[in-house]
C-alpha cells in the first residue's frame, strides 16, 4: 500500500515534470531561433524589400502587409463577433435553434485553417470580387477567428449575475438599455482580452492566406485594402523553402519579429484584462 | 482600382504615342517612366529567377510594380486561365489541357524559356552501393505497379543490401513532380504513391540526409548547396552514366532529366509597355541572374532569338 502521503508527493513532481518539460520544449525552440537568427536583425531588415541576395533581403512589406492584415482583421471581427456573441447570450438564449447555433460554433472553431482559406478563396476572392487583395485576407482571417471571439464574448457575459441584470430590468429599462449601459461596459475588457489573442493567433495563419492569393513577392506596401500583399509567414514559408542556407536565417530573424507581434499583443491583453478586472467587482 | 485604369489609360495612351521608337527609350530609360502593375504567379521552381529578375527591374522602372506568387505550375495556370495573371511561371511545358483552358477563356499566350535546370537522384552520403541508376530501373522503382512491391533495395538489384528503400519526392502539386513522371514513367503524374510527398524541398534534402536508405529527386540546386550531406547518383540512359552538372545539362547530355524552366506571357499584356520592357529586361538578364540562384543559363544565341521573335510580334 502507498500511502497518501507518498502519492501527494508522485503526483506533485508529476505535476512539476509537466510545467518544466513544456517550458523546456519552449526554451530550446526559442533559444535556437534567437541563435541563429538574432544577428541577423538590424534596421536595415526591417526596412529592405525582398532580394535574391539573402543579406540585403528585408521584411519591410511583409511587415506592413501583417501590419494591414492585423488591424482589418481587428476591426472587422470585432463587431461581427461580438454582435453574433451578444445574440446568442442575451436574446436566443433558450431556444433549441440557439443549442444547435452553439454547437455549430463550437465545432466551427476546430474546423482546419486551409478550409477557411478555400471558403475565403470562394466566397471573397472570386464572388465578391475582391481579387487576392488584403480585405479578402482580412475577411477570411476574420472568419477564422469568429468562432474564438464569439465563444469568449459569451463566457464574459456569462459572468455578470443575473441579479444585476434584473435590477437593471426592475427599473424598467430595456433589453438594449441593459446591453449598452451593464452588460457590454462591464464585459468589454475580457471581450477585448479574447479578441486579441484570437488575433494573435491569426496573424501566424499561413495556409489560409496563401490559398486566398498572398504572394511572395510584394516589392510595394498595400496603401488600401484592395492592394495584393504578403504577411510574415508569406516570407519565412517562402525563405525556409529556398536552396541557399542563408535564408534560412532570414527565416529565423523573420521568426523573432513574428514572435515579438505576438508576445506584444499578449502583453497588451493581459494589461487590459488586469486594468478591466479592478473596475468591476460584482 | 480607379488610379489603376487611369494608369492603364496613360500607359496605352504613351504607349501609341511612342509607337515606332521603343528601342531608343528602352536604352535612354528616363524620358518616359513606366507605371503600371505586372502580376506573375506558378512555379516555385522559377520564383528565384523572377524574384531577381523583379529585383532588377526595381531600379530600371521604379513605378512599375512586379508581384509575384509561387502556388506552383498547375496552379499558376489556373490562375493564368483565369486571366488573373499576365505571366504564368512553369517548371514544365505547358499541357494540353491547359492550353484548352485558355484558349476557352480567349487568352493567347507566348511561351519564353529563361532557363534549364536539372532533375538530380540523389541518396544519402553513407549509401556506398548505388552511384548510377539506369533509367529503366528508375522506372521499375517509381512506377504505380511497384507500390507495395518493390520495397527493399535488393530487389533492384541483388547485390544490394536487404534493406527497406524509403523514397522521398516532391508533392502532386509540384511541376518537379509532373516532369520527373512524365520523363521516367512516360505519362504525366503517374507515380507509385507510397512515398514521403514533401511540399518543402528542404524537408526533402533534409530526410534523405538523415537515412541511410533513402532515395529522392529533386532540382538540382537544392542538392548542390547541401552537397556535404548528400550524394548525386548518376542516370544512366543507355549511353554510360553522366552526373547533372552545368555542363551535361547545358549540352543535353544529362538525359531525360535535364529540363527548361518557361514563363507563359499572355499576348494582351505584352502590349503593355511595362510589361513589353520588363520581359525584355527578363531575356537581358536572365543568364546571369539565373545562374545567381542556381539554374543553368541558355545559350546565348537562345536569348537572343527569343528577344527578336518577341519584339517582331
Amino acid at each position: 500500500m502507498i500511502s497518501n502521503k507518498v502519492k501527494d508527493r508522485i503526483f506533485k513532481y508529476w505535476a512539476i515534470f509537466c510545467t518544466f518539460s513544456a517550458l523546456a520544449l519552449l526554451a530550446i525552440f526559442i533559444g535556437d531561433i534567437l541563435h541563429k537568427g538574432l544577428s541577423r536583425i538590424d534596421w536595415s531588415f526591417m526596412v529592405s524589400l525582398p532580394s535574391r541576395h539573402p543579406e540585403k533581403a528585408g521584411i519591410y512589406t511583409a511587415i506592413m502587409g501583417t501590419i494591414w492584415i492585423l488591424f482589418l482583421t481587428a476591426i472587422i471581427a470585432f463587431p461581427w463577433g461580438v454582435g453574433a456573441g451578444i445574440y446568442l447570450e442575451e436574446y436566443g438564449k433558450k431556444s433549441k435553434f440557439a443549442a444547435l447555433l452553439e454547437i455549430n460554433i463550437t465545432n466551427l472553431a476546430g474546423v482546419p485553417s486551409i478550409i477557411y482559406g478555400l471558403l475565403g478563396l470562394e466566397i471573397f476572392v472570386r464572388m465578391m470580387g475582391l481579387h487576392s487583395s488584403v480585405l479578402a485576407g482580412a475577411l477570411t482571417l476574420a472568419l477564422l477567428i469568429l468562432p474564438i471571439i464569439i465563444v469568449t464574448t459569451r463566457e464574459t457575459i456569462r459572468m455578470i449575475p443575473e441579479s444585476i441584470r434584473e435590477a437593471a430590468y426592475g427599473l424598467g429599462a430595456t433589453k438594449w438599455q441593459v446591453i449598452k449601459t451593464l452588460v457590454l461596459p462591464s464585459s468589454i475588457g475580457g471581450i477585448m482580452t479574447g479578441v486579441i489573442l484570437a488575433i494573435s493567433r491569426a496573424i501566424g495563419e499561413t495556409a489560409p492566406l496563401i490559398v486566398v492569393g498572398a504572394l511572395a513577392y510584394v516589392p510595394f506596401a498595400p496603401k488600401s485594402p484592395m492592394d495584393s500583399f504578403t504577411v510574415l509567414p508569406m516570407q519565412i514559408y517562402n525563405w525556409t523553402g529556398r536552396p541557399q542556407k542563408e535564408f534560412l536565417v532570414n527565416a529565423a530573424a523573420a521568426i523573432i519579429v513574428l514572435l515579438l507581434i505576438t508576445f506584444m499583443m499578449n502583453g497588451i491583453a493581459i494589461w487590459l484584462r488586469n486594468k478591466w478586472q479592478k473596475k468591476y467587482k460584482w | 482600382m480607379k488610379t489603376l485604369k487611369i494608369l492603364f489609360a496613360i500607359a496605352i495612351a504613351t504607349s501609341i504615342a511612342s509607337c515606332g521608337s521603343n528601342e531608343s527609350n528602352d536604352s535612354n530609360g528616363g524620358e518616359e517612366a513606366l507605371s503600371g502593375t505586372i502580376m506573375i504567379d506558378g512555379s516555385s521552381t522559377v520564383y528565384p529567377i523572377s524574384e531577381a529578375v523583379a529585383e532588377e527591374f526595381r531600379a530600371e522602372a521604379p513605378d512599375v510594380k512586379v508581384t509575384i506568387g509561387s502556388s506552383g505550375s498547375g496552379a499558376g495556370f489556373k490562375k493564368f486561365a483565369r486571366g488573373e495573371t499576365d505571366i504564368s511561371d512553369a517548371s514544365r511545358a505547358i499541357k494540353e489541357s491547359e492550353v484548352a483552358a485558355c484558349k476557352e477563356a480567349g487568352i493567347d499566350f507566348t511561351e519564353i524559356t529563361v532557363a534549364y535546370d536539372g532533375l538530380a537522384v540523389f541518396v544519402n552520403k553513407d549509401n556506398d552501393w548505388l552511384s548510377t541508376i539506369t533509367v529503366a530501373d528508375l522506372k521499375k522503382l517509381w512506377e504505380p505497379e511497384a507500390e507495395d512491391v518493390i520495397t527493399r533495395w535488393n530487389q533492384l538489384n541483388p547485390e544490394w543490401p536487404d534493406a527497406e528503400i524509403h523514397l522521398f519526392g516532391p508533392s502532386t502539386a509540384h511541376g518537379t513532380y509532373d516532369y520527373f513522371t512524365e520523363e521516367i514513367m512516360g505519362e504525366s503524374g503517374s507515380s507509385r504513391s507510397d512515398y514521403t510527398a514533401c511540399a518543402d524541398y528542404n524537408v526533402m534534402v533534409q530526410g534523405v540526409s538523415t537515412d541511410k536508405y533513402a532515395l529522392g529527386y529533386v532540382g538540382l540546386a537544392f542538392v548542390e548547396s547541401n552537397a556535404d550531406a548528400l550524394k548525386i547518383v548518376a542516370v544512366d540512359n543507355g549511353n554510360g552514366p553522366v552526373l547533372p552538372s552545368k555542363e551535361t545539362v547545358s549540352q543535353g547530355t544529362y538525359t531525360p532529366l535535364g529540363r527548361s524552366l518557361y514563363m507563359y506571357v499572355k499576348n494582351e499584356s505584352m502590349k503593355r509597355p511595362e510589361v513589353k520592357a520588363f520581359v525584355n529586361f527578363y531575356l537581358n538578364n536572365a543568364a546571369e541572374l539565373a545562374e545567381d540562384v542556381g539554374y543553368i543559363k541558355l545559350p546565348a544565341e537562345m536569348y537572343k532569338q527569343q528577344i527578336e521573335q518577341l519584339n517582331a510580334q
